[in-house]
């Protein structure tokens, strides 16, 4: 079983977040990278799905600068087998579309017969690169899934929707993205990441892969960021005293219905 | 020349979901900016009786595609149907709902229409030609106004935060013929959690728990939020503790939820948990620590043990819905 998980290095989730002096990035000086979160269940699935088949390959594809690198070798020290990774100048403000034909294209050269990804990457919450590699592969996506299981050439996925679950089945090959409770990735065992230093980790550029800037890159973004502002800050809140805790629980009912109109 | 707005109006089970009035009102309102029509489009098997009701929160033309092979939500065949209608209908901009429907649906057909989208937005306005989405990103640490570009101009928009409006307009609802194409999913089995009547991310009103919960007993918020309408959540170290599902738990890797009111219950405040819930409209804190940061977020704290306060409060809503 050829499995692929599309990674991405995204800030650990306790960085507080600057804006760069451009107001249409964010800083990137003195922010931990992380493996987005959502990827390492990717990586931990798609793990045990080599186990579970009784082998195969597990590769991992990222687009992102060379600092990228490091989470590609997290996830090989983690198990899988090698990495690529499209590093490309000309990709700094591609979107989420162009990201996608990035990766769409890199896989014309790596087999697979599931394709992984995180349901979202937790900087910019696009929910979009996943679903559009599935369309430019013409292969089927199952979104959110917290549990899956494979045979006889199907996947059969367990997706979280509003207010309950749904069973799906799809033929392979398959993308799914992950959902919290597919599983509880593994760390990096010492043995692992001495490993990892010698696994394969191909780089490429956009030119290596057959694509253009113009197709890709910031010139056929269909979205662009204007600005970024932090959300407004809260007026300090109202600290409810009183006697006893009927009176005070009192008041916040009156304050909820009275002024804040919410019950 | 592309013209006008779409929105598709989500279904569930033959019943529109609270999305649909938020997307047709949110769609109304831009319509009216553009001054151009709107088109609502509600796709699912016996749904043209529910469409009609589109016209109340601003649609003017309402195209009801009705087949047994949409009863069930699959990504392909609802791609390949809405596909259709738009390239039909040719409107300026395409507007869903972020549910994981719309997320999941509105993802594939943005790469499949090559069309700019911006996912799960908070606000949207329309400067000259082009649609200016506002969307929370990095968990809703920071606000990104992106704009959209191209033919159609694709955002899907956050549950529970348009403002639903009444419109009092009349429309006809016109069956559109329908081509499922080929469906490479099939949905085997549909099943509704019991406990999750309402779904976290559309919920009204949110009373979560966190470590101060201490231990797997939430039946004190699980009676509030019972009595309110809401849903229970969890911070993640509650989560992590195995005394909630994943599927409840609220923040940056969880879910993001923006109801009215969110009532946080032994939480202290993490930086990913306030990314979570940080577009909430009001914030209640109860907390026995009165240096808990989720006190900086609150619009109302309380400084008590929840498990005394949480009861009384709900003594209270108790008297007054009498």
């Amino acid at each position: 079983m050829e499995v692929v998980v599309l990674l991405k290095q995204v800030p650990d989730t306790e960085t507080a977040i600057q804006i760069g002096e451009d107001k249409t990035t964010v800083k990137t000086e003195d922010v931990k990278w992380v493996i987005n979160p959502y990827d390492e269940f990717a990586v931990e699935e798609a793990l045990r799905i080599r186990e579970n088949q009784g082998g195969g390959r597990v590769t991992i594809l990222t687009a992102g600068p060379e600092r990228a690198v490091e989470a590609i070798r997290t996830a090989l020290a983690m198990g899988a087998d090698e990495g690529v990774l499209i590093n490309d100048p000309a990709l700094e403000g591609a979107d989420g579309l162009g990201t996608a034909k990035v990766l769409a294209t890199a896989l014309k050269d790596i087999p697979y017969d599931i394709i992984i990804a995180g349901q979202r990457a937790v900087d910019d919450d696009g929910y979009l690169v996943p679903a559009a590699v599935a369309e430019f592969l013409d292969i089927p996506q199952v979104s959110m899934v917290f549990k899956q299981e494979i045979s006889d050439g199907n996947i059969r996925c367990e997706r979280t929707v509003e207010g309950g679950t749904v069973v799906i089945e799809a033929e392979l090959p398959a993308l799914f993205t992950t959902q919290r409770g597919l599983n509880e990735p593994r760390y990096a065992s010492l043995p692992g990441i001495m490993k990892a230093k010698k696994k394969p980790l191909g780089k490429k550029t956009l030119a290596d892969i057959g694509l253009d800037s113009s197709e890709v890159g910031p010139a056929a973004a269909r979205c662009r960021v204007r600005t970024l502002s932090f959300p407004p800050e809260r007026a300090p809140g109202r600290i409810i005293e009183g006697e006893t805790v009927e009176e005070v629980a009192g008041e916040l009912v009156r304050l909820l219905r009275e002024e804040a109109k919410v019950i | 020349m592309a013209e006008g707005v779409l929105v598709l109006a989500e279904q569930v089970d033959g019943g529109l979901r609270k999305i649909a009035y938020e997307v047709v009102s949110e769609g109304s309102r831009l319509a009216d900016v553009l001054g151009e029509p709107l088109t609502a489009v509600v796709l699912g098997s016996g749904v043209e009786g529910i469409a009609a009701e589109l016209a109340k929160h601003g649609a003017e033309k309402i195209l009801a595609g009705d087949d047994p092979a949409l009863a069930d939500y699959t990504t392909d065949i609802y791609t390949n149907v809405l596909c259709d209608i738009v390239k039909d209908k040719d409107p300026k901009i395409l507007l869903l709902g972020a549910s994981t429907q719309g997320k999941d649906l509105s993802a594939r057909l943005a790469a499949r229409l090559d069309a700019g989208l911006a996912m799960d937005c908070i606000a949207l306005k329309v400067d000259g030609e082009t649609l200016i989405a506002t969307r929370p990103i990095f968990g809703g640490k920071v606000l990104a106004e992106v704009a959209i570009e191209g033919t159609p101009q694709m955002a899907s928009i956050r549950p529970n935060v348009m403002e639903i409006i009444d419109a009092k307009k009349t429309a006809d609802v016109e069956s559109i013929p329908v081509n499922p194409g080929v469906g490479k999913t099939r949905v085997l089995e549909k099943k509704v959690e019991a406990a999750a009547q309402v779904d976290l991310t559309e919920a009204d009103i949110v009373v979560s728990g966190g470590r101060g919960m201490a231990g797997p007993d939430f039946s004190v918020l699980e009676k509030l939020a019972r009595l309110l309408g809401g849903a229970v959540g969890a911070s993640r170290s509650a989560v992590d503790e195995g005394w909630r599902p994943h599927s409840d738990q609220v923040g940056q890797t969880g879910k993001v939820v923006s109801p009215n009111l969110y009532i946080a219950c032994g939480i202290s405040g993490a930086i990913q948990h306030l990314a979570g819930m940080g577009s909430s409209k009001y914030v209640v804190a109860i907390n026995k620590d009165a240096e808990a940061p989720i006190f900086k977020k609150a619009d109302f704290g309380i400084v008590d043990d929840l498990f005394k306060v949480v009861p009384a409060i709900t003594a209270e809503v108790e008297k007054l819905k009498g």
